[in-house]
């Protein structure tokens, strides 16, 4: 029996009827078409499906659609704020850190949440940070630098405030 | 081409907004009004009977639209896999395979039924409803007991387990080389079975429009053409009803190539249902069905001099070709023709057998043979070098075909264009401080240290490729490549490519190429591919590293008659001599008078006019195709120091030294990224991955990312990368091929580093995946 769940997604608020046993990621990819958030593995192994929620990277595979009841979810649509990239996009364009893009917005997700924690990360905790997200194209390389130019861009003193969290807490 | 500021330049992908944005369009962000949905039912049984389906409880499951077995496909899809000749022109027994079995099945993951429902949880569902009944048979795991002639077979009532068994060159050409060698080195070297893994799985939407006896097809491919050719034919659609667009692909790494069951069966099942069908692989689902790579195993012997000269080897290949051959299962084979890498031989006999067993069909993964043939030869040399205890460096330059020897004809007639392997070695021992390397391995020797710098320098060919080798390799069709170049009355410029993209980042390298030759700004120029609605008759996709060597060339190609007929025109509009006009940054001027000029743009605008040279037609546009002369050859050096863990075994990769050599280079930015993931892939190889079946059963036990372990963002090293650029005389551009270099490189750059490492053990050998278990043990033994 459908149940409904209401979830505010990069700012506006959704209320659906879902199925309990629908995934996070297909109630955002199918309901609310926000197909930027992709399914790589089916096991929560390769991270394609991360998102923010109340600011946390979760792999929305990993949750139910009604367990998002009342929480604030960020997708990659969410990240660009009027028509400019947010710097941790910016950077992974600038580094060439995506080939394929298919894992691209779960790391650009899990980078954002690694920042958030952690403004300057070294090199090995950029590594520990983004364990969690599978690329096959990149071999990591430019991920890491685009990772280590977002953080510089995100924490010169020029920097914009950007909003990394949609929850803001 | 003229002096240029695109190309050669770090020029940020024009694919990346999109990407980045999430708003790329994988196969499974499509969506059409009033879509079922697929699931197949797959044999649990590497080899069975299917004695009975019973699909009673499912057809009468919420939402089912309709369960099919073989029996409602007969009538819908005619023919077999197709299998080409590629190196193996004549095969002893390729077995019929149908997109769904009906009384045998072959592999775990062999389709025997569908369902289409209303949802996709409907249709998995309703899958799970079906009883099917089988009658198991023995399974061929093995790939020397598949030989044996009281083997079970792969498949009933087979006469023998063989696919192929050629020899390319008899022994006995060898015969006299090893006679007067002074040492000869024997090495069995085993190829670990992988999955390609792309980030994102197949998928399949079809959409047959009855009335208009239309059929379009969304899926994620990297050759969409063929997939037009193949289903066209066997739905008995002319190839003018069939429409393929492939959009953004998630990687394909050789797994999105050829035909497969379900591209087929989709279709079928939106004629059959009157609707749009969509299917989208589970990712057990792709590790399962999803062709595999290598899976092979090699017998090698060298012949050399004392004093390091490499004479003769004798090499064959065994190959598992899986429960049927896959389309290019025969490419692989020329890991043979490829064995003597960058050194020059006496003579090189070759075989390769090609073995079905009851596991999923092999076929071509990033490299393709070529990575086998690096492995191989690189493997061996450090053997030699061992042997004689020579610094492996040594035994390099003291074979390797010289620059002034190019073009090159190799053992096995193929004509190596261009190189300077000893240039790149150079290049790269500097970046790795080879001399202070060896000093530390010596001192951490003494304390027990195992430290090792492992070798390899490889040469690849590329570029598929020149219709006298392809055309009768695929059966008929030459892989060439078209291209068509379109100006607007405005003078936009649209490019129509025939290969794909999916991850190479064509839009961007290939813009550049236009933009430049044509000097106009980069931004007028866009490029289209992934739909056989547009450009050109025919494109031939993407794989073996021919997409730039080949298709780029032939795009320039393409604006070179677009600036012929501009020449023509403009030269009516000045009232000139044609051969008195010429072409620069985007401007047709008379020879010496820069001032009598006409745009590119006014030009393009004039072109849809009336004022036109006597007999000359509207429009701006042209097609072309090139046949390249000869394949493209990259080259280069990458050395890899490990150190390993005394006590676990594992192997660390404390430094990567790749320094490749593509010809000239478009993007750098580009070429990089290519190395990065080709190295990664390899070292996956080397260290992390191989699909595991169990030896009786034949279940798979490597279903699973879990259980697959590709490696994550922890196990890959940085990488330092340089490049020496030795540019093709095969084409006007000069350039060679890039997407698989790394790939092809890195896995014998690893495994010699550990040889190397565990040399003071007495180890000579190391097979991959070496694992930290494998090492330990072999460590162990070494030490007892």
């Amino acid at each position: 029996m459908k149940q409904k769940v209401a979830t505010t997604v990069n700012g506006r608020r959704h209320e659906h009827e879902v199925e309990p046993r629908l995934l996070l990621v297909h109630h955002l990819r199918d309901n609310l078409g926000l197909t930027g958030t992709h399914i790589g593995c089916d096991t929560s192994q390769c991270g394609a499906c991360t998102i923010l929620v109340d600011g946390k990277a979760v792999k929305s595979c990993t949750m139910f659609a009604l367990q998002a009841e009342g929480k604030n979810l960020q997708t990659i649509e969410g990240l660009a704020k009027d028509g400019e990239l947010h710097p941790i996009q910016q950077a992974f364009w600038d580094e060439h850190g995506l080939q394929c893009g298919y894992c691209t917005p779960g790391f650009i997700m899990a980078s954002a949440y690694l920042l958030s924690q952690n403004p300057n990360p070294t090199e090995d905790e950029i590594r520990k940070g983004l364990e969690g997200n599978l690329c096959r194209c990149t071999g990591y390389v430019n991920i890491i630098k685009a990772v280590q130019s977002a953080a510089k861009t995100m924490s010169s003193p020029s920097a914009k405030k950007t909003t990394v969290a949609a929850g803001g807490n | 081409m003229a002096v240029t500021q695109l190309v050669g330049a770090k020029i940020h992908r024009r694919e990346d907004p999109r990407l980045i944005t999430g708003h790329g369009h994988y196969i499974d962000d499509f969506v059409r009004q009033g879509t079922a949905y697929a699931a197949f039912i797959r044999s649990p049984h590497a080899h069975a009977r299917v004695k009975s389906i019973d699909v009673t409880d499912a057809s009468k499951a919420p939402g089912v639209v309709g369960v099919y077995t073989a029996r409602d496909f007969k009538g819908q899809l005619a023919g077999t896999h197709p299998a080409a000749p590629a190196f193996v022109a004549e095969k002893k027994y390729v077995p019929e395979r149908f997109p769904i079995a009906e009384k045998e099945v072959c592999y775990q993951g062999e389709i025997v039924a569908a369902v289409l429902a209303e949802t996709k949880g409907q249709a998995a569902d309703a899958a799970n409803m079906i009883q099917v009944e089988y009658e198991e048979l023995p399974a061929v795991m093995d790939l020397e007991k598949a030989l044996d002639p009281k083997s079970p077979k792969a498949h009933e009532g087979a006469a023998d387990n063989v696919c192929w068994d050629l020899t390319y060159t008899p022994p006995d050409l060898t015969e006299a080389a090893f006679k007067e060698a002074d040492v000869v080195v024997k090495q069995r070297i085993l190829q670990n079975r992988l999955a390609p893994v792309p980030m994102e799985p197949r998928g399949v939407m079809a959409e047959y429009e009855g009335f208009d006896k239309k059929l379009t097809i969304w899926m994620s491919s990297q050759n969409p053409h063929f997939i037009r050719l193949f289903v066209s034919g066997s739905m008995g659609l002319k190839e003018s009803q069939v429409r393929v667009i492939s959009p953004d692909v998630g990687g394909g790494f050789g797994s999105k190539i050829s035909p497969y069951p379900e591209d087929y069966l989709v279709p079928a099942l939106s004629r059959l249902a009157e609707r749009p069908v969509k299917w989208i692989e589970t990712r057990t689902e792709s590790i399962q069905n999803a062709t595999h790579g290598r899976g092979q195993y090699y017998d090698v012997e060298v012949a050399a001099k004392k004093d390091g000269t490499l004479l003769a080897m004798r090499v064959t290949q065994f190959l598992d070709v899986g429960a049927y051959a896959g389309t290019f299962s025969a490419f692989q084979a020329c890991a043979c023709l490829m064995a003597g890498g960058a050194y020059k031989w006496k003579g090189i006999s070759a075989r390769t057998v090609g073995i079905l067993t009851n596991r999923v069909p092999t076929d071509p993964y990033r490299g393709a043979g070529r990575p086998e043939a690096t492995h191989l030869v690189e493997r061996m040399v450090d053997l030699v070098a061992g042997e004689l205890k020579m610094d492996p460096v040594e035994v390099r330059r003291k074979n390797f075909i010289q620059p002034g020897e190019f073009p090159f004809t190799q053992n096995f007639g193929l004509v190596v264009d261009s190189g300077d392997y000893e240039k790149a070695l150079d290049v790269a021992l500097k970046l790795v401080g080879y001399d202070d390397l060896r000093k530390k391995q010596a001192e951490g020797r003494k304390s027990g240290k195992y430290l090792g710098i492992g070798f390899s320098t490889w040469i690849e060919l590329c570029g598929f490729g020149p219709s006298a080798a392809t055309a009768p390799a695929t059966g008929g069709i030459a892989l060439v490549e078209s291209a068509q170049v379109r100006v607007t009355p405005t003078g936009s410029v649209i490019v129509y490519t025939g290969t794909h993209a999916h991850g190479q980042g064509h839009e961007t390298t290939f813009s550049q190429i236009v933009a430049d030759q044509l000097g106009v700004p980069y931004e007028n120029v866009e490029l289209r591919h992934g739909d056989t609605a547009e450009g050109t008759a025919f494109g031939y996709g993407t794989y073996g590293s021919r997409s730039l060597a080949v298709g780029g060339v032939a795009i320039s190609k393409a604006v070179g008659k677009v600036i012929d007929k501009g020449k023509k025109l403009a030269a009516h509009m000045l009232e000139a001599a044609e051969e008195d006009v010429v072409y620069e940054h985007g401007s047709f001027h008379v020879k010496g008078s820069p001032d009598k000029a006409k745009a590119f743009g006014e030009v393009a605008f004039a072109s849809y006019g009336m004022n036109l040279p006597s007999g000359m037609e509207q429009g701006l546009e042209a097609v072309a195709y090139f046949d390249p002369p000869n394949l493209v050859w990259p080259f280069g050096t990458h050395i890899a120091v490990v150190e390993i863990d005394a006590e676990t075994g594992n192997a660390q990769l404390v430094k990567y030294v790749a320094v490749d050599d593509c010809g000239n280079i478009i993007n750098p930015l580009i070429v990089d990224g290519q190395i990065h993931g080709g190295v990664a892939q390899a070292i996956a190889q080397a260290l992390y991955e191989e699909v595991v079946y169990d030896d009786d059963t034949g279940q798979l036990k490597t279903g699973t990312l879990l259980d697959y372990s590709i490696p994550g963002i922890g196990e890959i090293p940085a990488m330092i990368l340089d490049h020496t650029v030795t540019p093709s005389p095969t084409n006007d551009l000069g350039v060679k091929g890039i997407g698989e270099a790394g790939t092809i490189a890195a896995s014998a750059a690893v495994i010699n580093a550990i040889c190397d490492a565990l040399s003071p053990l007495g180890i000579k050998h190391v097979d991959m995946p070496a694992s930290p278990d494998k090492l330990w043990k072999q460590m162990k033994e070494a030490r007892n």
